[in-house]
């Protein structure tokens, strides 16, 4: 038993503090007799007090040490290499939750919450105390990555993992890769197009002979866990043969019957039921919309690459981790919300960057010409009373950008900004002052007075209370109304349900800690990049998509992983070999062997993933995991019982 | 800060999957979804781990009650967790039958990585429940 054990109880700031206090903490642990020393720290993660900690255990020789602090899930893994760095096995280190489970949980109690954190550090005090020096279990880890996404991100994180030298499937659901960014022209600073940008990854990923993409394809099933998934792929077919003509192929496009909204241009245009979404879109073959075809028929006539025969068809693939990188939607305005719906001349920001994109000399909608622009900012974003509290962070930078495009590209545009505050972070605020130099208006309210757009007539009114000419009741007829709209998570997001990624307050997917850990999930092995973590321009998606590739690759780079140490142990004495074990275990990790003529069972540690299945079905309560013995648990458990 | 009598709900010892269901009650305090305070949870590797003996010994040592945030079909190290965690928790309640006391002071719901408002709502009418089980 341990008699110099070391406790750190953390402040967190005040996350911790503000709601328990560690002092009476500190003062209810010291006087544990195997508490050889107790301190409280302003931040135990913090570099001063592991190297404190680094120190005490060398200098005081502690045999123990417990930290205080937040989920294990954050720091377990600093805290034990401290313990490593002191010459002490990272084994003889146990971690206390007292943020998540307790200060955060009951900030509205906290006498409550004081009485919990002591019983809480008692009780890893308890487990402390029998620790035993142990070694981690190696396990083969499949050296392939499920990059889940071809967007920008999805193909970054691809051409990096690819060149780390990992097998990578890059897993698309659409039948073309590059995601929003392909329905993006002229992006903001390099001025290069989103096609273009999209091109160039393709290009690269397809150089890149690990890297496999699948179009048309979807994760429907999942087992196993980090270093071993396995992944049920469902890939439907594009009903066309790879070998074609490319002139049959544009007039199976051209006689095809079906026009149908064209989602690629945000419903603005209308597409065939044999599509691509722009001639030189990747990969380049069409694919058929077998829900809107009517099976006529007209394309086979003069298209022999045509092929209704095609099967969907499952495939197993085996990774060693998964990247998601599954993008956004963009906000829809609800009906009414800015006349959006309701007034014809209202639309979205993705609408105007495709209306842009198809008018060359006139800027025209609706068959009229556009001179007056209203675009109203934080449509979807920063919402009082809706769900979108967050800043979509892309949309004043991109938005201004396009005002100056739109300005330049036709003659005579007057652009009428009606913002809540212009956030053109970085660089970008050249552009806010190009677009001032060149005369477009801004106009400004709170978010509790926002402008209102009228149809008076056959105009359209755009009215604000303008906080920058104090108050002043401003109004512009705009020929058209640009909501500003920001991002929202993927409607269609099944594949986080599938790998049970948390969600945030904002509802995308929820990374461990958003400056510690911020490319992986509680769920091992599973990392985000791009916009399916929070709104993200292209830049910092490229960054997080390097980071998630980075971290995945970090997971299966070796070959093995080193899992924790606590697998199943017989107790030889009191096993009488029923096989209730082996039948328990799912693993086959449980033979029988002979010892001094008993018949008793043994576990093979490097097969046994410590589940712990077999515990409670022993009738001899032979079995014990490592670590997790009868006597950690019910000392644990007295701990909690204990007074205060 | 504030002092005074504060434990006068039950007790309940809940325990938590590593992987699945304690990320659950991380988030339901990052989300200051509040519970009781007299909610104390030790976290298992899989709920099909636990042994009845653990059970008994919490509630003999004074929880009113014992609640198991299983994996339920979300479990990383099988399809049969549902099933054995299920087995577990017919045992026990049998052994607390058989020795006077009330099964119901043991209760399993699955738990999975976002069930943080499942979580809460289970251990609150767990609550409740031993509230009016003790004045019986």
């Amino acid at each position: 038993m341990k008699k110099k054990v070391g406790v750190y109880i953390c402040h967190c700031g005040g996350n911790i503090s503000d709601y328990v206090d560690v002092e009476k903490v500190r003062k209810a642990v010291e006087k544990d007799e195997s508490v050889f020393l107790a301190k409280t720290t302003m931040f135990a993660c913090a570099d001063s007090n592991q190297k404190e900690m680094v120190e005490d255990i060398k200098d005081q020789n502690l045999d123990g040490v417990v930290v205080a602090s937040c989920s294990p899930k954050l720091h377990l893994l600093t805290f034990r290499a401290v313990a490593e760095r002191a010459g002490m096995n990272k084994y003889n280190y146990v971690h206390a939750n007292i943020r998540e489970q307790v200060s955060w949980a009951h900030s509205d109690n906290k006498p409550g919450a004081t009485e919990k954190a002591i019983k809480i550090v008692k009780a890893a005090i308890a487990k402390v105390r029998n620790a035993e020096s142990l070694d981690p279990v190696r396990v083969k880890a499949i050296k392939a990555v499920a990059v889940i996404g071809a967007g920008v991100a999805g193909m970054r994180a691809a051409i990096e993992l690819a060149e780390a030298g990992s097998e990578v499937y890059l897993i698309e659901r659409e039948f073309f890769v590059g995601g929003r960014v392909a329905q993006w022209d002229d992006l903001c600073i390099t001025e290069e197009t989103g096609k273009e940008l999209i091109t160039r990854l393709y290009d690269e990923v397809m150089k890149h002979k690990h890297v496999t993409l699948f179009t048309g394809a979807e994760v429907v099933e999942n087992s196993g866990s980090v270093g071993n998934f396995n992944l049920k792929v469902k890939v439907t077919p594009r009903h066309f043969n790879l070998q074609c003509n490319p002139g049959e192929l544009q007039k199976a496009i051209d006689v095809c019957p079906v026009e149908v909204p064209d989602e690629f241009n945000f419903n603005i245009t209308k597409r065939k039921a044999i599509y691509h979404n722009y001639p030189s879109e990747y990969p380049q073959l069409p694919a058929i919309d077998v829900k809107n075809c009517t099976r006529c028929g007209a394309c086979e006539k003069v298209c022999s690459a045509v092929d209704f025969f095609q099967k969907i068809e499952y495939l197993n693939l085996k990774v060693g981790s998964i990247l998601l990188a599954t993008g956004f939607d963009p906000y829809e305005p609800k009906k009414g919300e800015f006349g959006y719906g309701e007034i014809d001349n209202v639309v979205t920001f993705p609408q105007f960057k495709r209306i842009v994109h198809y008018c060359d000399d006139k800027l025209m909608y609706n068959g009229k010409e556009v001179k007056n622009i209203a675009y109203i900012y934080c449509v979807g974003s920063r919402q009082v009373d809706g769900d979108n509290k967050y800043c979509s962070r892309y949309c004043c930078t991109a938005n201004i950008h396009t005002a100056i495009t739109v300005k330049k590209k036709y003659k005579g545009i007057h652009n009428f900004h009606f913002n809540r505050g212009i956030r053109t972070y970085g660089k970008a605020e050249i552009w806010y002052d190009e677009s001032s130099r060149l005369g477009d208006i801004y106009l400004q309210s709170f978010e509790h007075d926002p402008p209102a757009v009228e149809k008076q007539g056959d105009k359209t009114i755009v009215k604000i209370k303008d906080v920058l000419t104090s108050d002043r009741e401003l109004e512009v007829v705009a020929d058209l109304v640009v909501l500003v709209t920001g991002m929202v998570p993927r409607k269609e997001n099944s594949i986080g349900n599938l790998l049970k990624i948390p969600k945030g307050r904002d509802k995308f997917f929820n990374e461990i800690h958003m400056k510690l850990r911020p490319v992986e999930t509680v769920i091992d092995g599973v990392t985000i990049a791009g916009a399916s973590q929070g709104p993200k321009n292209i830049m910092e998606s490229m960054n997080s998509a390097l980071s998630a590739a980075t971290k995945s690759f970090s997971l299966i780079d070796s070959g093995e992983l080193a899992l924790e140490p606590t697998v199943a142990r017989v107790d030889e004495q009191k096993c009488k070999w029923c096989g209730k074990c082996d039948d328990a275990c799912s693993y086959s990790a449980i033979d029988k062997i002979e010892l001094d003529g008993r018949t008793i069972a043994r576990v093979n540690s490097a097969v046994c993933k410590g589940c712990g299945m077999c515990l409670p079905v022993c009738p001899s309560n032979a079995l014990d995991l490592i670590g997790l013995a009868d006597k950690d648990m019910e000392n644990m458990i007295d701990a909690l019982l204990s007074n205060v | 800060m504030e002092s005074g009598k504060v434990n006068s709900s039950p007790k309940i010892l809940v325990f938590s999957t590593e992987k699945i269901s304690d990320p659950a009650i991380d988030m339901a305090g990052l989300l200051k979804l509040h519970y009781p305070s007299t909610v104390y949870t030790i976290p298992v590797p899989c709920s099909s781990a636990i042994k009845p003996r653990w059970i008994i010994h919490a509630l003999e040592q004074g929880f009113d009650g014992v609640f198991i945030a299983a994996d339920g079909t979300d479990c990383p190290y099988g399809e049969t967790c549902t099933e054995k965690t299920g087995e577990i928790v017919s045992a026990t309640q049998q052994i607390l039958k058989d020795n006077g006391m009330d099964p119901a002071r043991l209760k399993m719901a699955a738990i999975c990585s976002v069930c943080s408002e499942p979580f809460v709502k289970h251990v609150k009418s767990f609550t409740e429940y031993l509230s009016k089980a003790s004045k019986e």
